[in-house]
């Protein structure tokens, strides 16, 4: 299993069309992804549960990525939450 | 006359005849059904069927608004397509054995009630989303046709509550403006008719019941105020202010691209200044001549951390793109006094502003003024680039700041990063002390800019921030207009372009005088540039 958190800068938080993106990118990836923020977890290939998160600016998202391309996948989510959120 | 109150949501005045929108609602009913699966089968038709019609409105807006603005749709087809809002339907058809349309109404609610419960106000305006979906869902059950709703003629619609797809569906050139009774400006249909440039109050409340078709309103959409069937002395007024407003605004707009060219035949820049990169668009959409001044320290600001160089980089890279072969003056951070950052820890000052600030930190924490650069220059490579130093005072400082500019330059070329050879070099110059030794700095930079602000507060001492002083702190004194032409003189000896940054740029009583002392760059807030234009070419 593979893991990194990342913390929001996205003024506007992880609102719709970030949300949107991010579950197309979680969607694109084979292995299980996992989000957790502020004691709630979610399944990233999920966009009502990503969004029902409630993430704001500043809040840490846990990423947990599991499955066989773990690694390559993780890179992946890693790159998109630097270049989108 | 009644005169009622919203939110105002997207600017601009209008009067017209008010239609109250009625989209082509279904009435769901409840019954029970006996083949759960059928129903099912039924119910992913629908979906089919909605994601495609939601299909079309998206790549009509993409058409219009861009893919920024289109986004919302493809949120929406995703929605319609969720797991869990397609489980909770399933559950439904299969556990209670009810009807698909009855089962999209309930699942709607509840998704609805999710996010009407959440912190953010953006967050509850989600609500309006979810709606949308299940009522496009339910009406292709219905096998009805969908929001068929026509103008005949240019109207003011009010709606309780317009979802995006309705918004998107409204013929624009027959949409006046839009009120409606809930809805907030974040909401995505009001973000639509700021885009589409259709005036909008929102959130009138228990007011919108006043409303009645065919009734003439007057929309003010940047105060929130709605006339209904006003008098002929307040359609008066509307006439005369919605006259001189698009008179205006048409005269304003025909002096984009425009040049000022006094009549010895220089130009006279009218710059854009900026805080965040975003602002670049607003710069350019007001006919900006370039960037005149980045305020580079809210990249540092609101955080808890520094910005990495990388962060940096693409924040100035971002306006460098957009600004294409314009100059871009980025000035390097101006971080103490009023602009304190609690993750740096500086220690409290007795005179913040004489202080431990801009250049004497950048000087004496190398460390962040070299991140600061090495961003700067590796952005450099993609447009055309100016560097700005603030709170010069001496030659000295200049030469220190250059000399840690050589350094970064060579670290860069070891590896093998790109960087624009020949970036120009400046200053503020904003204490006396610059002012008094313009002749001698200028041999040293490649441009000088003046910032009024901090100018006028140390020429005068007179703090810019005590309100018991304010008729004190005056940019227009002569001792601060001496120092201007002083300034300017010893620029142009030195053969340097001489620029204001300050507040005082946009001063209307000060544009003559910047004239006569050959100012070459004026730079103002992005919404002031076209009147500041449109004055200095009635005076060359």
């Amino acid at each position: 299993m593979q893991k990194f958190t990342y913390t929001i800068k996205d003024e506007e938080g992880l609102h719709a069309r970030p949300a949107g993106l991010l579950v197309k990118c979680a969607q694109k990836c084979s292995s299980k992804v996992t989000i957790e923020c502020k004691g709630h977890s979610a399944d990233a290939k999920r966009l009502f549960a990503v969004m029902g998160l409630g993430a704001g600016k500043n809040d840490q998202l846990a990423f947990s990525i599991e499955g066989p391309k773990e690694d390559t996948d993780c890179a992946t989510l890693k790159d998109f939450c630097t270049a989108h959120l | 006359m009644v005169k009622i109150h919203g939110i105002g949501a997207s600017d601009g005045m209008i009067m017209g005849q008010l239609v109250l929108y009625q989209p082509d609602k279904v009435k769901v009913e409840k019954y029970a059904v006996e083949d759960a699966e059928s129903e099912i089968q039924r119910l992913k038709e629908a979906q089919q069927e909605a994601v495609n019609s939601l299909n079309k409105v998206y790549l009509q807006s993409l058409k219009r608004l861009g893919e920024k603005d289109s986004m919302i749709f493809q949120i929406h087809m995703m929605m319609l397509q969720d797991e869990d809002y397609t489980n909770s339907i399933l559950d439904k058809i299969r556990q209670e054995n009810v009807n698909a349309e009855y089962a999209v109404q309930e699942t709607g609610k509840e998704f609805a009630e999710r996010f009407a419960q959440m912190d953010s106000e953006y967050m509850r305006g989600r609500k309006a989303d979810v709606i949308d979906i299940s009522r496009r869902l339910i009406q292709c059950l219905a096998q009805k046709d969908g929001t068929k709703f026509c103008l005949d003629e240019p109207s003011i619609i009010a709606a309780d509550d317009l979802t995006p797809s309705e918004t998107m569906q409204l013929e624009k050139s027959k949409v006046l403006a839009i009120l409606t009774r809930n809805g907030s400006r974040t909401a995505h249909s009001a973000i639509l008719s700021r885009t589409m440039g259709i005036p909008s109050v929102v959130n009138l409340g228990d007011d919108f019941q006043k409303l009645r078709d065919g009734m003439n309103v007057i929309v003010n959409g940047t105060s929130g105020d709605v006339l209904l069937e006003p008098n002929e002395a307040a359609q008066n007024t509307y006439q005369q202010s919605r006259e001189e407003y698009v008179r205006n605004r048409n005269e304003l707009k025909q002096l984009l691209g425009k040049k000022i060219v006094t009549r010895d035949g220089r130009v006279m820049s009218v710059n854009a200044n900026i805080g965040r990169p975003t602002d670049a668009e607003a710069a350019l959409e007001n006919g900006a001549d370039g960037i005149g001044l980045f305020r580079s320290e809210f990249l540092y600001m609101e955080r808890d951390s520094l910005p990495s160089e990388d962060e940096q980089f693409h924040a100035y890279q971002q306006v460098l793109q957009k600004m294409g072969d314009k100059p871009v003056i980025i000035r390097t951070f101006d971080i103490g006094a009023d602009k304190q950052l609690p993750y740096l820890d500086l220690p409290q000052e007795q005179n913040p502003a004489l202080g431990y600030r801009a250049i004497r930190i950048c000087l004496d924490r190398t460390e962040l003024f070299k991140t600061q650069l090495r961003a700067l220059f590796r952005a450099s490579a993609f447009g055309n680039l100016k560097i700005m130093f603030p709170m010069i005072i001496s030659v000295e400082e200049v030469r220190k700041a250059k000399a840690m500019i050589e350094e970064v330059k060579a670290e860069l070329s070891k590896e093998k990063i790109a960087f624009a050879p020949d970036v120009k070099i400046g200053i503020m110059v904003e204490t006396p002390a610059a002012a008094v030794l313009s002749d001698e700095l200028a041999k040293e930079c490649d441009f000088f800019s003046v910032g009024t602000n901090d100018l006028t507060q140390y020429t005068l001492a007179a703090d810019r921030t005590n309100g018991k002083i304010a008729g004190i702190y005056n940019q227009r004194h002569p001792a601060v207009l001496k120092f201007l032409e002083m300034t300017a003189k010893n620029a142009h000896a030195a053969g340097i372009p001489f620029g204001i940054c300050g507040e005082s740029a946009a001063d209307p009583e000060l544009t003559s005088f910047y004239l006569k002392i050959g100012v070459d760059e004026l730079s103002v807030a992005p919404p002031s540039i076209l009147g500041l234009k449109k004055r200095a070419l009635t005076m060359i």
